[in-house]
């Protein structure tokens, strides 16, 4: 069995949008619009979507039941700016096991008619090596993307 | 964890445990400091979950802890991507929606 | 329009005390133990409005000089795990303004000496507030004040 663990890491995503940064906040902020595009096919299936988009307030998707599990994600509003950023923290489960809890920023910045929008996760990654199915997969991968997180990690301090 | 590979020579060390296990003093070799220094990082990068040792007689051998490595280097890559497909999706949602949603939705 | 401004980082500090792990995650499981010695500055008081030990239950942590508070935290418990972890999410604010969000990791393994604590602060300073490195500083700060409660203890025992 292995010792229980934690892996911090980050990563962060940048797009542009041909939208201003009203409609792109919308798009997250109206929860028909979030499902339109957020729905997570990606983890089962959507079976229920929740959200209460207000600081304090809690965003809640459960998917469907699929061979690899029932994947849930149960968030919190830490801050939110209208139109400039969201703050919100984040656990994702499989089943009954918790995987990870994340911290995700989106900013939101005018880039001339459209917006410029910056995604960064910080995420504290769970006992991981205790599914042997990630084991497998993951050994198929080596070392050599780490160095780009390792550089995204001590880039700001 | 990735912290722990903050300090050059400890990454200098999980560069060598990449070709494969080593002794302490295998590891110091190639470094200018002393054993009690190279066990004093070995600790932190034992403490991060990224190496194991074990003493066999009385040589301590170590390697590199590959499992939680990897397993987190999928969980990231599988999440990055996961995003990547959403935001292809906004796009996709923005460009078929011109009008404001919000309008929209008060209809 | 006030310019918004993010800086993602990891602050992470160790520290081996001579304690159990048990004892060590015991002076993070109470607010009675943890109002003794969670503050950055000498002098400094900290006080819990509520503090609810168990995944789901949240805190709010008050801090600052005797003649006044200078910041509130609140957050909430994602993971627990007895003498081994403790993770947590939530904000800080002062005068009313946010100015961090993120998630906390405390990891408690059994050293040779006693216990050797990993504290790993990922965080989104906000609008230039708050500097990673005033929060390592921080933390080496009520680390001291943890390891002599800890000595204290010690000796009453």
């Amino acid at each position: 069995m292995s010792e229980p663990s934690v892996v911090h890491v980050s990563f962060s995503i940048e797009r542009r949008y041909d939208a201003s940064p009203a409609r792109v906040f919308a798009a997250f902020s109206d929860p028909v619009a979030k499902r339109r595009w957020s729905a997570c096919h990606d983890e089962g299936g959507l079976g229920e979507h929740m959200l209460d988009f207000r600081e304090g307030g809690r965003e809640t998707m459960r998917g469907a039941p699929a061979e690899s599990g029932v994947y849930a994600m149960n968030a919190t509003f830490q801050e939110i700016v209208p139109e400039q950023r969201i703050i919100y923290s984040y656990e994702l489960l499989r089943d009954e096991f918790r995987l990870s809890i994340s911290l995700a920023t989106i900013e939101f910045h005018r880039d001339g008619a459209g917006t410029r929008l910056l995604f960064t996760e910080q995420a504290a990654f769970l006992d991981g090596h205790d599914r042997p199915e990630w084991r497998e997969q993951g050994s198929r991968i080596g070392f050599d993307r780490l160095a780009e997180y390792l550089a995204q990690e001590q880039a700001p301090a | 964890m990735f912290q722990a590979l903050a300090d050059p020579n400890r990454r200098h060390m999980v560069q060598r445990l990449c070709e494969g296990p080593a002794s302490v003093s295998e590891l110091a070799a190639p470094l200018q400091m002393t054993l009690s220094a190279v066990v004093q990082h070995l600790a932190v990068l034992e403490g991060a979950g990224l190496v194991r040792s074990q003493k066999i007689g009385r040589v301590r051998t170590c390697q590199l802890e590959t499992q939680a490595l990897r397993a987190a280097e999928r969980w990231i890559s599988e999440r990055r991507s996961l995003w990547e497909r959403r935001f292809d999706r906004l796009g996709a949602f923005l460009a078929e929606n011109p009008e404001d949603p919000l309008e929209k939705n008060s209809k | 329009m006030t310019e918004r401004s993010v800086i993602h980082a990891t602050v992470t500090v160790e520290r081996v005390f001579r304690a159990s792990p048990a004892r060590v995650f015991a002076a993070w499981s109470s607010a009675e133990a943890l109002s003794r010695w969670m503050s950055p500055v000498e002098d400094w008081q900290a006080s819990y409005d509520h503090f609810d030990f168990r995944i789901g239950g949240g805190d709010r942590l008050r801090f600052g000089p005797p003649e006044g508070e200078a910041y509130v935290t609140e957050s909430r418990f994602l993971d627990i795990v007895p003498d081994v972890r403790i993770i947590s999410a939530g904000s800080m604010s002062t005068a009313g303004t946010r100015v961090t969000a993120g998630v906390l990791t405390v990891e408690f393994k059994a050293a040779a000496s006693g216990c050797r604590m990993t504290l790993t602060e990922q965080t989104a300073f906000l609008d230039g507030h708050e500097r990673p490195e005033d929060h390592e500083a921080g933390w080496q700060e009520i680390l001291n004040k943890l390891a002599v409660e800890l000595a204290r203890e010690q000796q009453a025992a």
